[in-house]
């Protein structure tokens, strides 16, 4: 338990700890400061952010903004507020998550209980896909989805991030299953279980962390994605990362600072949620993906 | 490790056993197969779109050999864009590898409250650049940011207008993804922190080094790989920026804060350039390659011993 470094710790001096505990709090302030500032300014009628202090609680409180971001607010030529995007959001998100995630699981299986010759060579041509600035398939991206028909849809959007989401779930059950006990499989293997047997039988029972962490990690990617939502909507299928965008760099009309702040909250609570309520598995997810091995 | 499939038993001519044998690679073939083309074939793809002369469409009609990287680097767009990027990325890395160890090591004090603390540090890790964008863009406009708070405060001369200013707007972008990402650069110190083995730390005590002395000669030392880690992942998601400049500037004011992502999509599909818009892409994922893949290949070499 008692860490190692922090075996140094015991001997500060109660100035270096009060220092210490200071700037943790400033830090601490400095990430909530924009948090803050989203949603006490949410809460408060136009002329209360123009006239007044951004820092300042609201002195009318209001909840306008939000009904407006949800549902009137004028999004490119349509007054239809987020939910409809919200709804794209979600529609292109989940099948996304479930493909990757199950091809995902599927592949580290293969890569470390099936091995043959040749699999760290796909293994690490998986991994580097991971990394590719998505830039550099934009262009050929756009012409398989235009000559497929899918060019505009929810549909073309879903098999774009399952595709790119591939590398990152892969390279997570891989690095997961890699621990697993080899012998366990053989001895099914032995007794005559199939490859999906052992499969669905052995691994997946065990498997619940990280599918967790892995599910997390690509709905927070996919969902967050502005550069494909920007780059393949169409006019039915425009994400709401895309649509926030839009909401707030809209040049036309008053700048309504109040629903731009209801709006990005509402895009942001998705994820936020997630990191609530799991955030141990959301670190993992992050941290897996920042140190291979 | 032995591979299985060579250890079960090979019923020479049974058909089930052979399906059996080809099993796994056929469950993995898709994948490998979406990879290799939807990766490999369009990265091939725009390597040949950027030797083109593609304007508006797909283009293989006609060659221009080095034609779009002689007028890409020839760009004042492009320039712009690789400064902003050498700026934008050298203080990204370095603060945020600054205050994410800084305050790594302060957590790991037994602070009371860490619980409570570090999941501050790190949520805005989960929210979307574009949500970061716009809470920072607001909060650093002149007119009701800022700048607005601290005149209402009495301070009338304050004046912060970096957003709007060509010299110093890829700042607040800097200020803006500095504030996303350090805190998981903090959680990934903080993991190396607590792998440090207690025995050095405890010689080195018994031998009077004083706290700083052990941090500075022993403990930082020690977290190479995590800077190394750090450093990886940092300077892939500069290199990438581009939703986060979309939300606050726009590249603007101007082409202030062009950076080689809005470079590309804007030549691309804004100005149909698409065979610069593509030279702009290789160049980009040399940049990166050239950082990923010696880190990858020591990974992984690593591994196999």
């Amino acid at each position: 338990m008692s860490a190692a470094s922090q075996d140094v710790a015991t001997r500060n001096s109660i100035f270096a700890r009060a220092i210490i505990y200071v700037v943790l709090i400033l830090f601490a302030i400095y990430y909530l400061l924009p948090l803050y500032v989203m949603v006490v300014n949410s809460l408060k009628p136009l002329d209360e952010i123009r006239q007044g202090n951004m820092l300042a609680l609201p002195q009318q409180w209001t909840i306008a903004p939000w009904l407006s971001a949800w549902s009137t607010a004028q999004i490119g030529v349509q007054p239809v507020g987020l939910k409809p995007y919200f709804i794209n959001s979600m529609l292109m998100v989940v099948p996304a998550v479930a493909i990757s995630t199950m091809l995902g699981a599927l592949n580290g299986y293969v890569l470390t209980k099936w091995r043959f010759k040749g699999d760290s060579i796909v293994f690490g041509m998986m991994l580097l896909a991971c990394f590719i600035p998505f830039q550099i398939v934009l262009i050929p991206s756009a012409r398989i989805l235009g000559l497929t028909g899918l060019a505009g849809t929810i549909t073309g959007l879903v098999l774009i991030h399952a595709i790119y989401g591939l590398g990152f779930t892969t390279l997570f059950f891989r690095n997961y299953y890699e621990a697993f006990p080899t012998e366990l499989i053989r001895a099914a293997q032995i007794d005559g279980a199939s490859f999906f047997q052992i499969f669905r039988r052995i691994l997946l029972p065990s498997s619940g962390p990280i599918i967790v962490v892995t599910v997390i990690w690509q709905f927070t990617n996919i969902w967050n994605d502005f550069l494909f939502g920007s780059s393949f909507s169409g006019f039915n299928s425009i994400p709401l990362t895309v649509a926030l965008n839009n909401l707030v760099n809209s040049s036309t009309g008053v700048k309504e600072y109040n629903v731009h702040f209801a709006g990005a909250i509402l895009a942001a609570l998705p994820t936020l949620i997630v990191y609530i309520v799991s955030g141990r598995y959301f670190v993992r997810g992050l941290m897996a993906g920042a140190v291979k091995g | 490790m032995a591979d299985i499939t060579t250890t079960a038993p090979r019923a020479v001519t049974n058909p089930r056993a052979t399906l059996q044998d080809l099993l796994p690679k056929l469950v993995l073939a898709p994948s490998f197969a979406v990879i290799l083309i939807f990766v490999y074939g369009f990265i091939i793809f725009t390597a040949f779109l950027s030797f083109s002369g593609s304007k508006l469409l797909p283009d293989f009609s006609t060659w221009v050999g080095f034609g779009n990287y002689v007028r890409l680097f020839n760009h004042p767009n492009w320039i712009t864009a690789l400064k902003n990027l050498a700026i934008f990325s050298v203080l990204y890395i370095v603060v945020c590898s600054f205050i994410g160890l800084a305050l790594a090591i302060f957590l790991d004090q037994k602070i009371r409250g860490e619980g409570f603390l570090r999941p501050i540090y790190l949520y805005p890790m989960a929210l979307s650049f574009i949500v970061t964008g716009v809470a920072w863009k607001w909060f650093l406009d002149p007119g009701i940011g800022l700048e607005h708070v601290m005149q209402s405060w009495g301070w009338e001369s304050f004046s912060f207008r970096w957003i709007k200013e060509g010299q110093m707007a890829i700042y607040t972008i800097v200020i803006a993804a500095v504030w996303q990402s350090s805190g998981f650069v903090m959680a990934m110190f903080l993991a190396g922190l607590r792998g440090v083995d207690n025995e050095i730390i405890k010689a080195a005590q018994i031998d009077g080094a004083s706290t700083l002395t052990i941090y500075r000669r022993i403990i930082i030392p020690l977290m190479r790989p995590v800077f190394l880690s750090a450093f990886v992942v940092l300077a892939h998601l500069a290199i990438k920026s581009y939703d986060l400049v979309v939300a606050m500037t726009d590249g603007g004011p101007g082409t202030a804060t062009w950076t080689p992502a809005l470079f590309m999509q804007k030549f691309t599909f804004g100005r149909n350039e698409m065979g610069m818009g593509a030279a702009s892409a290789i160049i980009m994922m040399m940049m990166i390659f050239t950082i990923i893949v010696p880190y990858l290949y020591s990974e992984l070499g690593g591994k196999k011993k």
